[in-house]
């Protein structure tokens, strides 16, 4: 969001603090794997995981590049859809088509991205807006292959075999557990970006564009490299999501849901490893909490938004990190 | 393929095209003096659809929601930037366009309360019913209307701007507002004048859309979209390029559903996708400022 003089990567410190500050992934992932006790519904702590995902990936993206995409959707869908294609139409095993999506989704970003990063500013969220709704409409159009506004149907998953044990994947307890280690492994992937040099340059890129090309970074290929990064990341998420549902819905890739993402990202604290999650737990405890009161769920969510983008724009986590003094880490 | 079916075709196209040019253009405008990009243009679109339709039912005529519409809405969009954007000046360049999309999400969903989901129907004013004989083929009198209505507009637009003291000073704060300021112009007056004008032209691509489509809450987000691109072709903040770029899509989506109707709602961004390819600041955008 606004610019700061933050080091580019947290040092690594010999505190006891530090030191546990250091083990983000593994923290994080404690959290997750206490989620659905946490939660008032286990459904709700399936949707965070995958939000979550997808939101992380995003944040890459938004948060760490600082370019602000309003067509993330494409990935998510794209992720969903190419996983139920290959199940469903093509028979792939489960453990096979996830890759597979994810590789093709990275593939889309390519193209999406080679567009897109040629604009800068302004423009970038425009045109990304513009060019995932382009998918949107092809996916509409494709129905013999997508399933057109009805969505994607007929691939259910419902026994895996992990290893050579047979895994009732109905039950809500044992799919929870099996897509949160697709999680972990994003999470992971995540982190190593962000502590590699590649890392540090795309934060670089974000304080001063101007600045990183002096140095003699490649500012265009990087970004192309971040969105595709990030595309495959979110993908991952989509993949989950259909894996979970066993449909995709076409609303999937509208930019409403880059749109959601952009939010949840915002609520949770952009530039922060476990913000997405937290975002997209407060998103969907809040979508879930007000809707059983009131179907006009959108109107208090959109005035949350606007009073976060107002008076709160490093949102809950980032938020909560300034506060005790450990922002800097940003874990 | 007939000749005189291609040339209605085309006609349909520029009546398209001139809607869409009308809400482009209030995005143009305001993203070239303010450096603000609307995300609730569409929604504000779509509210201007709904303005129309109750007053006109109100006053019993069309005419006065024409009339009206677009400038309770253009007061209502001065509303939002005194209240909401005026405090993200000088903030990052994203954060005006995060908050109106959250804008827009209140926006739709307050309709929703109001009028309900589903979608109503405009009737078109009874003079303009029924088409017009070209000699070489039938065309509805109120796609004429349009077209004709929106090329006054953008006389009078394009004559207050370059024309009047008003238009010096808007061309001028546009240029650079701290040396406005320096000279005694109250910039923020401008801008606010300026916001106003841009959603009041949302709404009235709004009202007369109304009777071409229907009426409903989701409206906005397709024209939103199809603002980006008609904004992004042309050269975001280039009144010349939104009208160029607005009539290019509105002709090539209607010729394109004459030969290829399942790829009519993708050649717009596939034109888009093209033009960014070769020129990344659109057709008449000045290369630097966002591109």
């Amino acid at each position: 969001m606004s610019p700061s003089s933050d080091e580019a990567v947290a040092k690594p410190s010999s505190s006891g603090l530090g030191w546990l500050l250091e083990q983000r992934v593994l923290l994080s992932i404690a959290v997750l794997a206490v989620l659905p006790w946490l939660l008032p519904s286990q459904a709700l702590a399936v949707n965070v995981l995958i939000y979550g995902v997808v939101v992380m990936g995003y944040n890459l993206l938004f948060g760490y590049t600082g370019l602000l995409s309003f067509g993330q959707a494409a990935f998510f869908g794209a992720g969903a859809y190419f996983t139920g294609i290959a199940i469903g139409r093509y028979g792939v095993p489960w453990f096979a088509a996830v890759p597979i999506a994810v590789l093709l989704s990275t593939c889309l970003a390519a193209a999406i991205g080679i567009v897109s990063t040629r604009t800068r500013g302004i423009y970038f969220s425009m045109v990304t807006l513009a060019l995932a709704q382009l998918v949107y409409y092809v996916a509409l159009q494709a129905s013999s292959f997508t399933g057109g506004e009805n969505g994607l149907r007929g691939f259910t998953v419902d026994r895996i075999n992990l290893f050579g044990f047979p895994v009732n994947f109905l039950d809500p307890v044992n799919k929870y557990y099996v897509l949160m280690a697709f999680a972990a492994l994003a999470m992971w992937f995540q982190s190593r970006i962000l502590n590699s040099p590649f890392g540090a340059v795309i934060e670089a890129i974000r304080e001063n564009e101007q600045r990183a090309r002096a140095c003699g970074y490649d500012v265009e290929r990087s970004k192309l490299i971040v969105f595709m990064l990030s595309g495959a990341i979110s993908s991952l998420g989509g993949c989950m999501l259909a894996l979970h549902l066993s449909i995709v819905p076409l609303d999937l890739l509208h930019y409403q849901t880059s749109g959601m993402i952009v939010m949840m990202v915002l609520l949770g604290g952009a530039r922060s490893f476990f913000g997405p999650f937290v975002g997209a737990a407060s998103f969907l405890i809040l979508e879930d909490a007000i809707s059983l009161w009131t179907p006009h769920w959108q109107i208090f969510v959109g005035a949350i938004f606007v009073l976060f983008v107002l008076f709160l724009p490093k949102g809950i986590w980032g938020t909560l990190l300034d506060a005790i003094g450990i922002g800097k880490a940003r874990p | 393929m007939d000749l005189s079916l291609i040339i209605m075709q085309l006609l349909s196209g520029i009546a398209l095209g001139a809607v869409l040019v009308i809400t482009a253009l209030g995005l143009t405008i305001v993203f070239g003096m303010l450096g603000v990009v609307n995300f609730a243009h569409g929604a504000l679109f779509m509210i201007g659809a709904y303005a129309g339709l109750y007053l006109a039912s109100l006053t019993g005529s069309f005419w006065w929601g024409l009339l009206l519409a677009p400038i309770l809405i253009g007061a209502f969009g001065m509303l939002i930037e005194f209240v909401l954007i005026r405090r993200l000046y000088g903030r990052s360049i994203d954060d005006p366009l995060l908050l109106t999309f959250g804008l827009s999400y209140i926006l739709v969903e307050g309709v929703r309360i109001v009028f309900g989901s589903d979608g109503i129907p405009f009737p078109t004013p009874p003079q303009l019913v029924g088409v017009l004989d070209l000699g070489i083929g039938f065309f509805p009198r109120y796609r004429l209307f349009v077209i004709a209505l929106v090329a006054v507009v953008l006389l009078v637009l394009w004559l207050t701007l370059e024309k009047t003291r008003i238009g010096l000073i808007v061309r001028a704060g546009a240029r650079d507002p701290t040396i406005m300021q320096v000279l005694g112009v109250d910039i923020g007056r401008v801008w606010l004048a300026i916001f106003g004008l841009g959603v009041g032209l949302a709404a009235l691509g709004g009202v007369l859309a109304g009777p071409m489509r229907s009426v409903n809450p989701e409206m906005g987000s397709l024209v939103l979209a199809e603002a980006f691109v008609v904004t992004v072709i042309g050269g975001l903040g280039s009144i010349v390029g939104a009208v160029v770029a607005g009539l290019m899509v509105g002709i090539s989506i209607s010729l394109v559903a004459l030969f290829a109707p399942e790829m009519a709602t993708i050649v717009m961004f596939a034109l888009m996708a093209v033009v960014l390819l070769i020129r990344p600041q659109g057709l008449f955008g000045v290369r630097g400022r966002t591109a």
